[in-house]
């Protein structure tokens, strides 16, 4: 591979800060006095903390080196499956910084948060136009939080209803967080498995279904980077038993301004600003999650509410059903104006041709590496692909390997061992981000990395040799943990 | 990871559909999980067990194993309440990984029904089935 762009290089070495600096040592200059000094009260006085004394130079070239260190989405190809890694518009941090929304406070009264309500107000909308459901609470801090909201939700309606119903269904292609965000609810998670096409079956819904059962919860498109095909039908049984449909829409990247999640039957779903909705996440959130709903469901939103009342936004808890509060204030408002500032800058078509793209780069990737790595459903496939090692067993060399070698080329790794369906798993989403190009430098090293598991299996298995650090023990590091400094 | 013909499937235990193993030891018997489960799953770095006089019936999940790769549910090859645990796990997951058979035991189990036994596989059986499954 001659164009390969990851390459050795100088990397900087970089103590901790508490072994920087010397004894009087300062960035700062603090101005001359100009009141009269005071006795401070004992009880205020004694040893200071542990700091280093630092000039300016040394913190920042500090951070610059820890930064060079790191490798994100501004750096290169983050192709880890199910976490759509797509490029953050630098447009979005800019209308963070707008001073109407960088100075809000959120104790402020609301006449005087009038754009900030707006904003919210408009993005609940635009996300439920987006996903084709009625009513959105913007509440939820991250993906995992918006799942919780969903079970509240459909415990709620139960409950509301006079039903006690104690299961919920869960596919083995759906998110690894389902199961825990049922479980947190008090339900018991059923596992489901898919069929040999890797989507759910009807007759596999049939069967598990009852009236103990609280409803499904679906990743659509699930974890295989397939569309639940069946979902109409699915939708009918668990409906026609009294249940309930979860989507889990952290893989909406996929559909956007395609499928309506409404009309094939999903009754609550929740959806990942910092994956579809370009704001940062990975170590740059935090994170939103909002939970969308079908009108049914709308009285057990979270509150405050925001609702307009004669062009006036204002918050309101008038409502009783509700499941209550679940974050300090109002959700992450910065994730929020990102998000908002993506939608408007994308527009509808945009945002369209954005999932058309996503699914296309995808399924590039995925005829391109069939014949070099083993593609265990090989059918059209949405936003990402999934292989595995199983051609390389013969050679010695697994999964953990070869993605390892595929950061000495220039990658970040893909999402590897998930699903648990495909054993040796690697889930390859390239999101829309990616040109033709680039995407051919990341099949050419996959090539490459498979014709040396062949002709130097030990480059593989000692890779990344190109890196700060090598192969990490992280059999050491889940053992014996180190969890402070 | 190993090929078929590297495992060490031991003869004188019984294995179950998901990979547990099963040593008749007087009125009781011993579970683990099989050299194949610990080599699929990679370094164990966690074990999650019962309590003892927990009650379970086949198929019931008794614990958690939790490797670099994954973290997997142990399902209970034979219904039988629980009269002991392999406490060493606790510090020493590893042992799974290592010594399979003797100090990476997981639970003791009163069987509840011990015609359940008859129903396990024996060692060739259960290399059928792996050799199936490749």
């Amino acid at each position: 591979m001659n164009n390969a762009i990851g390459t050795t290089g100088l990397i900087l070495n970089e103590p901790l800060l508490w072994e920087k600096g010397k004894r009087g040592r300062c960035g700062i200059s603090i101005p001359k006095q100009d009141v009269p000094s005071a006795d401070i009260a004992p009880s205020l006085s004694g040893e200071g903390p542990d700091f280093p004394d630092l000039s300016e130079v040394d913190v920042v070239r500090h951070y610059t080196r820890l930064s060079q260190w790191n490798f994100g989405v501004d750096t290169g190809m983050y192709p880890l499956g199910s976490c759509t890694m797509k490029y953050n518009p630098k447009t979005n941090e800019r209308q963070t910084q707008l001073k109407g929304f960088a100075q809000a406070h959120p104790l402020l009264p609301t006449e005087l948060s009038q754009g900030a309500l707006k904003l919210m107000y408009e993005l609940e909308k635009y996300l439920a136009e987006i996903t084709g459901m009625d009513a959105v609470s913007l509440q939820p801090a991250a993906g995992a939080h918006g799942e919780l909201a969903g079970m509240l939700i459909i415990h709620a309606y139960h409950t509301n209803k006079g039903t006690n119903r104690s299961k919920i269904l869960i596919p083995d292609t759906a998110h690894g967080t389902n199961p825990a965000s049922a479980a947190l609810c008090g339900y018991k998670s059923v596992p489901v498995k898919s069929s040999e096409q890797g989507v759910l079956s009807k007759e596999s819904i049939e069967a598990a279904m009852d009236e103990e059962t609280a409803g499904i919860m679906v990743t659509n498109p699930n974890t295989l980077g397939l569309f639940e095909e069946n979902i109409i039908a699915i939708s009918e049984i668990v409906h026609a038993k009294g249940g309930l449909v979860y989507c889990d829409g952290a893989n909406m990247n996929a559909v956007m301004g395609i499928v309506n999640m409404g009309d094939i039957g999903v009754d609550v779903m929740h959806l990942n600003l910092h994956k579809t909705f370009s704001t940062p996440h990975g170590g740059g959130g935090p994170g939103s999650g909002p939970v969308c709903v079908k009108k049914h469901l709308e009285p057990f939103l979270p509150v405050p509410r925001i609702i307009e009342d004669n062009g006036q936004y204002v918050f309101s808890e008038d409502f009783p059903e509700s499941i209550g509060k679940l974050h300090a204030f109002y959700g992450n408002f910065g994730v929020m104006i990102k998000c908002y500032s993506y939608i408007r800058s994308m527009g509808a078509a945009n945002l369209k041709r954005a999932s058309q793209l996503a699914v296309l780069n995808a399924n590039y990737i995925k005829e391109k590496l069939k014949d070099v790595l083993h593609l265990p459903y090989d059918r059209p496939c949405m936003h990402e692909c999934v292989f595995s090692d199983k051609h390389q067993k013969s050679d010695k060399i697994t999964t953990l390997d070869m993605v390892k070698r595929l950061m000495d080329y220039g990658f970040h790794p893909p999402t590897i061992y998930f699903p648990l369906v495909v054993n040796g798993a690697i889930m390859i989403e390239p999101t829309e981000t990616e040109s033709r190009e680039d995407i051919d430098l990341l099949i050419d090293a996959f090539k490459a990395i498979v014709e040396e598991a062949k002709t130097d299996p030990d480059k593989v298995r000692n890779a990344p040799t190109n890196c700060k650090v090598q192969r990490l023990d992280e059999t050491a590091a889940a053992r014996n943990p180190c969890l402070t400094g | 990871m190993k090929e078929i013909d590297e495992l060490n499937l031991p003869e004188d235990l019984n294995y179950a559909e998901d990979h547990e193993w099963v040593l008749r030891d007087g009125d009781t018997v011993k579970i683990g999980i099989s050299d194949y489960a610990q080599d699929q799953l990679g370094d164990i770095v966690f074990v999650e067990l019962p309590e003892v006089g927990a009650v379970f019936n086949k198929g019931d999940e008794f614990g958690t194993v939790e490797s670099v790769k994954a973290v997997s549910e142990l399902y209970i090859p034979i219904s039988g309440e629980i009269t002991g645990i392999n406490k060493s796990l606790e510090d020493s997951p590893e042992l799974v990984n290592t010594d399979p058979y003797k100090n990476g035991w997981m639970v003791q189990v009163k069987p509840g029904n011990p015609d359940e036994l008859n129903e396990l596989m024996n060692r060739n059986a259960y290399l059928e089935m792996l050799k199936g499954m490749e």
